[in-house]
């Protein structure tokens, strides 16, 4: 399967029809999605009308975007105006958004063309995708192990070659975990660089959309393409996101790259260890100066994540009570009727988080859990920010694991949550960081590093990243 | 949701290194409407008391004079121009929801619930 790129270059040069590119892709879908599951909701109807759309503007001679003809996967939590967006829930049953978030608009208006929905974890709570309502997605290297998540889907879609590119959302690594996962590229950039506009809310002050690729390249694109300012989205930064794509090539040379010693030793398999130390002895051959660097607070970063984010989740997922969207189980009052909907409608783990959630913020316990966390969070904050007094981009595994077996994880949600162990303290940060496969484990299964930055430092971040991939090449 | 009782109020302020009980969890169930049968409800006290003891961890940090961070970018009041855009269709917002009837959302009798 081609590239975004290529694929985007032959359409607007005539060379390829936008209808043979998603065909295509169509018939990579029906061959091997039975399978992997990499879909809620496969929209072949859109999408050829959509590529004919394309090839009209082709004939007229334009104006095509700069994804023109690219087949995308999206996250099943990002509303899509008339498409079923359901979030891998039973309480969004039958809804049908009434308009787009914003990064599908920049996408469609980019040329790009929407092939599917993608499975994840119910609302996005979830490191294996088996939280999904609708069944696990498998990781399409081994289709007895899961492939990560929340954007488990996602990730399966381009590693699958259903798609060259798809977007999937990040809450605590629900991008970056998966990437690393399916062997591709996932980037979870700076807070409030990418509208949440449409991004259906989970941890509000933590959530932001990216994209997946199988380069750096094209996830480079994709950030371009749906980032940058937007009004409709009050937590939006005023500015155009990072012109990362013109960097690429610039090397590392001079760069100064901290290895995170807190993310290299207990809980880090380590057969990916290994692959880590790997990626920082090519970036010193590449140029960088390459040191440990010791980030304290970050080993708190699971204790305090698994209060604010269930806190924020029990706040925005009171709204589905069965008034105005998705699921209702008829009852004689109001109040028994959302009891009993939210009882029906919702999986284990997300009334897990909201139960968690509720009594970390009630009377009582709100300073001893909540209050703590946000403190902590500071803390966070305060020893990342003084790592990069020294050092550009930071460097650390993505996931401690590779890709584990159905099953392994679900009985004790606190063996699942340590999957994030990692990616977590980015996002209480509010930083960007990105996923780059660099290698194979033990097993055979893929290896993701992790290249951290700084806030609005994606430009270091993606010429690591480019370096990591070149290595490879 | 009820309003917190006098007595829930001045609660004496809570340690992360308690254990968290059933009678807490069905509280906290009934505080977030979400209905559990007896298995559940054991089954989530242990799962949420493990979560809640690894976060005990905090509680080792000195936080004296620490601000929080509710969230992580320095915006503050962002308002927009006061002039009228586009908003959804009502009918079409209304023809997704469960029940609706002259333009409203409809729903079951509210009065006369049971606590």
């Amino acid at each position: 399967m081609s590239s975004a790129i290529d694929i985007a270059a032959s359409v607007q040069s005539g060379e390829r029809s936008a209808l043979e590119v998603v065909e295509e892709h169509l018939g990579a879908i029906a061959e091997r999605e039975s399978e992997v599951h990499a879909f809620n909701l496969v929209t072949t109807d859109h999408a050829i009308a959509a590529a004919s759309a394309v090839d009209e503007l082709v004939a007229k001679g334009g104006p095509l975007g700069p994804l023109a003809g690219v087949p995308v996967a999206i996250k099943d939590n990002l509303c899509t105006r008339g498409v079923a967006t359901t979030c891998s829930s039973k309480i969004l049953e039958g809804w049908v958004p009434p308009y787009d978030a914003t990064v599908v608009t920049r996408l469609a208006a980019a040329g790009a063309i929407m092939v599917g929905k993608t499975n994840m974890d119910e609302f996005a709570m979830g490191s294996s995708t088996e939280n999904s309502a609708f069944g696990p997605t498998r990781n399409p290297h081994d289709l007895s192990r899961v492939p990560g998540g929340s954007s488990g889907g996602s990730a399966a879609a381009v590693a699958a070659g259903f798609a060259p590119i798809s977007l999937g959302s990040d809450t605590g690594g629900s991008i970056r975990q998966p990437a690393a996962l399916c062997g591709v590229v996932g980037v979870k950039p700076t807070y409030g660089t990418v509208s949440r506009l449409g991004l259906i809310a989970f941890g509000s002050s933590l959530d932001q959309v990216g994209p997946f690729a199988n380069s750096v390249a094209e996830a480079a694109l994709v950030c371009e393409v749906i980032g940058g300012h937007d009004p409709g989205d009050s937590t939006s930064l005023p500015q155009a996101f990072p012109a990362v794509s013109e960097h690429l090539s610039d090397g590392v040379a001079g760069m100064r790259i901290g290895l995170i010693t807190e993310m290299m030793g207990e809980g880090i398999a380590p057969d990916v260890a290994k692959r880590i130390r790997a990626a920082a002895e090519w970036l010193a051959a590449a140029g960088a100066e390459v040191e440990e660097v010791s980030v304290p607070a970050v080993t708190f970063g699971l204790s305090a994540y698994y209060l604010v984010a269930p806190a924020e989740a029990s706040s925005n997922l009171s709204r589905y009570d069965g008034v105005r969207y998705g699921l209702r189980v008829e009852a004689p009052t109001t109040g028994e009727m959302m009891e009993l909907t939210r009882t029906a409608g919702f999986g284990d783990e997300v009334k897990r988080r909201i139960m968690l959630g509720t009594y970390a913020l009630s009377a009582g316990y709100y300073d001893a859990f909540y209050g703590t966390a946000l403190k902590v969070r500071t803390l966070i904050r305060r020893d990342f920010d003084k790592a990069y007094e020294r050092f550009d981009a930071l460097l650390s595994p993505t996931s401690p694991t590779t890709a584990f077996s159905f099953g392994d994880k679900t009985a004790d949600p606190m063996s699942m949550y340590l999957n994030d162990v990692c990616t977590i303290a980015t996002n209480l940060a509010g930083h960007p960081a990105m996923s780059v496969p660099y290698g194979l484990g033990d097993d055979g299964m893929p290896v993701g590093a992790q290249v951290l930055a700084p806030a609005l430092g994606e430009v270091a971040m993606f010429r690591v990243a480019a370096v990591l991939e070149g290595s490879l090449a | 949701m009820t309003e917190p009782t006098s007595q829930e109020r001045t609660h004496t302020p809570a340690s992360t290194s308690e254990r968290i009980t059933t009678e807490q969890v069905a509280k906290v169930a009934k505080l977030a409407r979400l209905r559990l049968t007896e298995e559940e409800l054991t089954r989530f006290t242990g799962q949420l008391g493990d979560v809640l003891e690894h976060a005990a961890d905090l509680d080792l940090l000195d936080l004296e004079g620490v601000e929080p961070m509710a969230q992580p970018i320095p915006l503050a009041n962002v308002f927009r121009k006061d002039v009228p855009g586009p908003i959804l269709d009502r009918d079409e917002v209304l023809a997704v929801a469960p029940a609706a009837e002259d333009g409203f959302f409809r729903v079951p009798p509210v009065l006369g619930e049971s606590e």
